[in-house]
């Protein structure tokens, strides 16, 4: 084989290479569905976080609207501070809700995000006062039981 | 009980001398690793030999895999009513960890030993001898062009085998069994990150492609100047490459993934 039907060869090969790569970039990885450095950032507290995890997807309504950046624990008053970063092109009212869910049975858990009517819009580094902790299986089926125990124990009386 | 001593004694020299012999040579390889970019068409030459002509295997094997993927994780994820999470499940073990390791499994086969076969017998007919005598480095003419190609070609055809695989899957999946196609591909790309997942995997198969090279070009550089001895070198470069494939995986995985989920 000459050396032009070679270079030929190659020069397919990786531009193959390369389409691969893009591939894995725009369909298969989330690259472009969102950068890590844009949009601003917020901050929620919780007393049990659950099995939310760090780049867990924040939504509203079901869309994807920022991820979850850093969890920590506050040392102060034992709270679960996680650190959000949403989309520049989404802006959320003073009095939203930020809840974790679950998505399906046992999907991964995510932050949902429900925006109230106030007119002042949460900026860069504020808090979203209004929380709604990870539901706790064991606690509730306590709760439940601890129900059911008083129940019979009313009827009997 | 001397006899035994004697034994062991002599195998465990042969073992680090080999051993040094080839720290020695990987160095002396890796010194004119970049050699081969200022003579350009010797590495294109060697990169059509390595990669271009293991295409076809990379290419079928990756659609198989992905296919058997698919049928196989649809099996067990249905039963809990996610078979939705299919494409998640087959590319993020394709990029993470069957795309670069198989790849580098069947580079070895292909192309490992089809190197060392060659240098063998280059130097069984006194071929890198004639170098010498001509005062051409056989190293940086021979060898190091040989151990780039492995380098370059390596994370090309790893990331084109997890592609062929994503392909293979979502022709079963969706196409065969009939999963949401928006779902597919909506949680294959919820959970493939770019830079943790895919480049992660990439930088794997680089440093498959070193490992693969360099064995290679060692064993058949070392192989004894005989029929039978360039037979065992390529034997051994498959068998050693594979191991240090799958052993070097290993330690890659716990560097990169550990206290990721």
């Amino acid at each position: 084989m000459n050396r032009s039907k070679t270079n030929v060869a190659v020069g397919a090969f990786v531009a193959l290479g390369m389409a691969a790569i893009v591939f894995m970039a725009l369909k298969v990885g989330n690259l472009v569905s969102f950068d890590s450095g844009a949009g601003y950032r917020l901050e929620a507290r919780f007393d049990n976080i659950g099995g939310l995890k760090v780049r867990a997807p924040v939504k509203s309504a079901g869309v994807v609207v920022g991820r979850i950046e850093s969890i920590t624990l506050d040392k102060q008053t034992y709270e679960a501070v996680a650190e959000l970063r949403i989309r520049p092109e989404y802006q959320f009212s003073a009095d939203t809700i930020a809840a974790i869910l679950t998505s399906g049975l046992l999907g991964e858990q995510y932050l949902s995000l429900d925006a109230g009517g106030d007119s002042r819009y949460l900026s860069d580094g504020e808090r979203i006062v209004k929380t709604q902790s990870a539901m706790v299986l064991e606690k509730l089926i306590g709760q439940f039981l601890y129900n059911k125990a008083s129940e019979s124990s009313g009827e009997k009386k | 009980m001397l006899d035994f001593l004697e034994g062991l004694g002599a195998a465990t020299l042969r073992v680090l001398d080999r051993l040094g012999l080839a720290a020695l040579f990987f160095w002396s390889v890796l010194r004119r690793a970049l050699g081969p970019f200022q003579r350009p068409h010797l590495l294109v030459q060697q990169v059509y030999f390595a990669g271009v002509r293991s295409l076809a295997i990379i290419l079928v094997s990756g659609l198989f895999v992905g296919m058997v993927l698919a049928v196989q994780g649809y099996e067990v994820l249905q039963r809990f009513g996610s078979a939705e999470s299919l494409g998640s499940l087959v590319a993020l073990s394709l990029v993470r960890e069957l795309g670069p390791v198989v790849a580098a499994l069947l580079f070895a086969g292909r192309a490992g030993s089809a190197v060392t076969a060659e240098i063998g017998l280059m130097r069984a007919t006194e071929q890198l001898a004639a170098m010498d005598m001509m005062a051409i480095d056989p190293i940086s003419r021979v060898i190091a062009p040989r151990f780039m190609a492995a380098v370059l070609s390596l994370p090309l055809l790893a990331v084109i085998f997890s592609s062929a695989g994503v392909i293979g899957a979502y022709l079963i999946g969706v196409e065969l069994i009939g999963i949401d196609s928006g779902a597919f591909w909506s949680q294959m790309s919820a959970s493939v990150d770019f830079r943790m997942d895919v480049l992660n995997g990439l930088f794997k198969a680089l440093v498959f492609g070193v490992a693969v090279g360099l064995i290679a070009v060692f064993e058949g550089f070392h192989a004894a100047p005989t029929a039978e001895g360039v037979a065992n070198a390529t034997t051994r470069t498959v068998v050693i490459a594979s191991l240090s494939v799958l052993a070097l995986d290993f330690i890659l995985t716990v560097l990169m993934f550990r206290g990721l989920t």
